[in-house]
């Protein structure tokens, strides 16, 4: 048997990176070429080895929009929400270099900053520009990104060009005009308001355009895109062929997340969002096309620090105004941050690259009375990096989602257990944190973690998923499989429930 | 003949950079229009630039206090849904203070 460790994507002829250099169990990167992969790699959204080590910001310095999707509400501003577009405190550009440059200060580990919003930063451009001119001048080591509808991209990508900046991201849900006007109502165009088809025409005309502008200026693009079941689902699989044809590097299908309280025509005309199962059954038919990107967290469009968690809060205007900058010593010391994790990473490859394969070559299937195939199995993993299953079921804010087969284990990707309101003192009746979490889990048989309450473990019984501490502090693929053989002897995974001859060794 | 923007504004600035007699401002708490140079776009514009942009039904009103952009204009939600939504909103506020 070959590499158990299944990656995301199918093989790529040629240009492709080697087996070793980057084919972890959470790289997305497989087929990415390594000149891209040099840009990308100390980049947290793209890697899950990087996202342990380096630490991304965005800041809210654009605020206007010129189109409107069914998915976002402008009027949306709640703290407890974690959530693309929602963000509390618009800064100035420069306040928003400044506490770029604070937060790099604060956190040598920081090694991109992106302007994502709240509304479009190429429908401000003076505000955004301004704030990477002042980065690329005081902090040319940080990464710039810009995220953006496209609509303004064809416009704005001589300018793009000129700064620091390493990657654009468009949000394309659709090609096809048809489909664009059950997402886009209206778009802001030539001094007019443009509704309905028309106007979704003109945004995906210019979407293209900029995507191939971008590629022919040597602009790395990824894009994003919303799976909104029942308008674009089916819909996106061309959507991923055809960025792909054009050169975009990376596709990220991301779920709808629309409930009521949040007031958009989504929420409130009872659109659903995608199941776990879903979402992964696009971005698997996806994944022949285009490299998926599975790491996605969703963040805030002010979100501060390392990947699932967010520091915004430390970093106040007050605190920011007053704080004394040292741009030499900050940069000295992110270089030395970045060298070292540079290093460890380096090393980590290279010992996975000589280690032996792990053991689900040692999965016997011998020792089963049929010779049925098994069935995959789903199983969530609490960790706080490193590989291990580390993390105690209570802690985790995220867990890592693995499929183990016959074939392997294969990473997923990630489930956040706060993506939603849990409540407060504006909102309405929420679910619990637990129940969120169980509903998060949906499709996993088992969860494994450091540790877990009794309470959790009653209810995730209930839910037909089992809790299990018993891999604490081992690698999470090796854990997961032996899960996955311990099922397999206990005749869990033949779908006719025969009941195996002996256990497997 | 001056538009005038509510205290239904956001705050995000759309409108500011496009206003071609620049008579909309940054105020607290929200934009302000000045209705000296306000001219509603005409001569320059067959739509006012401001209610063009502007993302919030209701926001932007004229002399008579109508909305040019009235509710479910742009977003497209029923006038119904709406109407829930602002009652359940209310109910919740109600509650909670």
């Amino acid at each position: 048997m070959e590499l158990p460790v299944i990656s995301n994507t199918a093989e790529s002829g040629g240009g492709g990176c080697s087996s070793h250099s980057c084919g972890s169990t959470a790289d997305q990167l497989n087929q990415i070429p390594d000149e891209i992969l040099q840009k990308v790699f100390n980049h947290p959204c793209y890697s899950e080895d990087a996202h342990h080590h380096f630490a991304r910001m965005h800041v809210a310095v654009a605020p206007a929009c010129n189109i409107q999707c069914h998915y976002c509400n402008r009027k949306y501003d709640c703290a407890n929400e974690s959530r693309p577009g929602v963000v509390s405190e618009l800064l100035t550009p420069d306040q928003a270099a400044k506490k770029t440059l604070v937060v790099a200060s604060e956190i040598p580990q920081m090694s991109v900053l992106g302007i994502a919003g709240p509304g479009d930063p190429l429908a401000n451009p003076e505000r955004t520009f301004a704030t990477f001119q002042m980065l690329s001048e005081h902090a040319p080591d940080i990464k710039l990104c810009v995220s953006t509808n496209g609509l303004m991209l064809p416009q704005s990508v001589d300018e793009i060009a000129k700064h620091n900046i390493d990657h654009v991201t468009i949000t394309i849900n659709c090609v096809d005009p048809d489909v664009g006007a059950k997402i886009y109502p209206w778009i802001f165009w030539n001094n007019k308001r443009i509704k309905g088809r028309e106007g979704a025409a003109i945004l995906i005309e210019q979407q293209q355009k900029g995507l191939e502008a971008c590629i022919a200026k040597g602009i790395l693009v990824k894009v994003n895109s919303v799976m909104i079941p029942g308008v674009n689902d089916e819909h996106l699989k061309e959507v991923s062929r055809v960025v792909k044809s054009k050169g975009a590097f990376l596709h990220n299908v991301m779920p709808l997340i629309a409930e009521a309280e949040h007031g958009t025509f989504y929420g409130l005309t009872g659109q659903r969002g995608p199941t776990q199962d879903e979402l992964q059954a696009l971005q698997d038919a996806c994944a022949g096309d285009m490299n998926m990107m599975r790491h996605c967290r969703q963040c805030r469009a002010d979100a501060v620090g390392l990947l699932g968690e967010d520091r915004g809060a430390e970093f106040t205007l007050d605190k920011i105004a007053e704080y004394e900058l040292d741009l030499e010593g900050a940069a000295a010391r992110r270089a030395e941050v970045r060298d070292r994790i540079a290093a460890e990473l380096e090393e980590k490859r290279n010992a996975k690259a000589a280690a032996p394969a792990p053991k689900l070559v040692a999965l016997d299937m011998s020792g089963l009375a049929t010779k049925e195939a098994l069935r995959p199995v789903k199983m969530a993993v609490a960790t706080s990096g490193g590989g291990l299953i580390n993390q105690h079921f209570g802690h985790a804010k995220e867990f890592l989602i693995y499929e183990a087969s016959e074939k392997g284990v294969r990473f997923l990707g990630h489930r956040k257990t706060d993506l939603y309101c849990t409540g407060g003192d504006t909102c309405g009746d929420a679910d619990t944190t637990l129940q969120q979490t169980v509903k998060a889990l949906e499709g996993c048989e088992v969860v494994l973690c450091s540790k877990i309450g009794y309470e959790p473990w009653g209810m995730l019984e209930e839910a037909g998923i089992a809790p299990n501490g018993e891999h604490a502090m081992e690698g999470i693929e090796d854990a997961v499989m032996a899960v996955y053989a311990e099922m397999a002897s206990a005749g869990k995974l033949v779908e006719t429930a025969e009941v195996p001859a002996q256990s497997a060794a | 003949m001056a538009l005038e923007i509510n205290d239904l504004c956001v705050n995000c600035w759309a409108c500011e950079p496009l206003c071609p007699n620049k008579a909309i401002y940054s105020a607290a708490p929200h934009f302000e229009i000045d209705p000296d140079k306000c001219t509603e776009c005409a001569g320059d514009f067959a739509d006012a630039q401001c209610a063009a942009i502007c993302p919030i039904e209701g926001a932007i009103v004229d002399e008579l206090g109508d909305a040019l952009n009235p509710p479910g204009s742009l977003t497209g939600i029923p006038l119904q849904l709406l109407a829930e939504a602002a009652g359940s909103a209310a109910g919740t506020a109600a509650k909670t203070s």
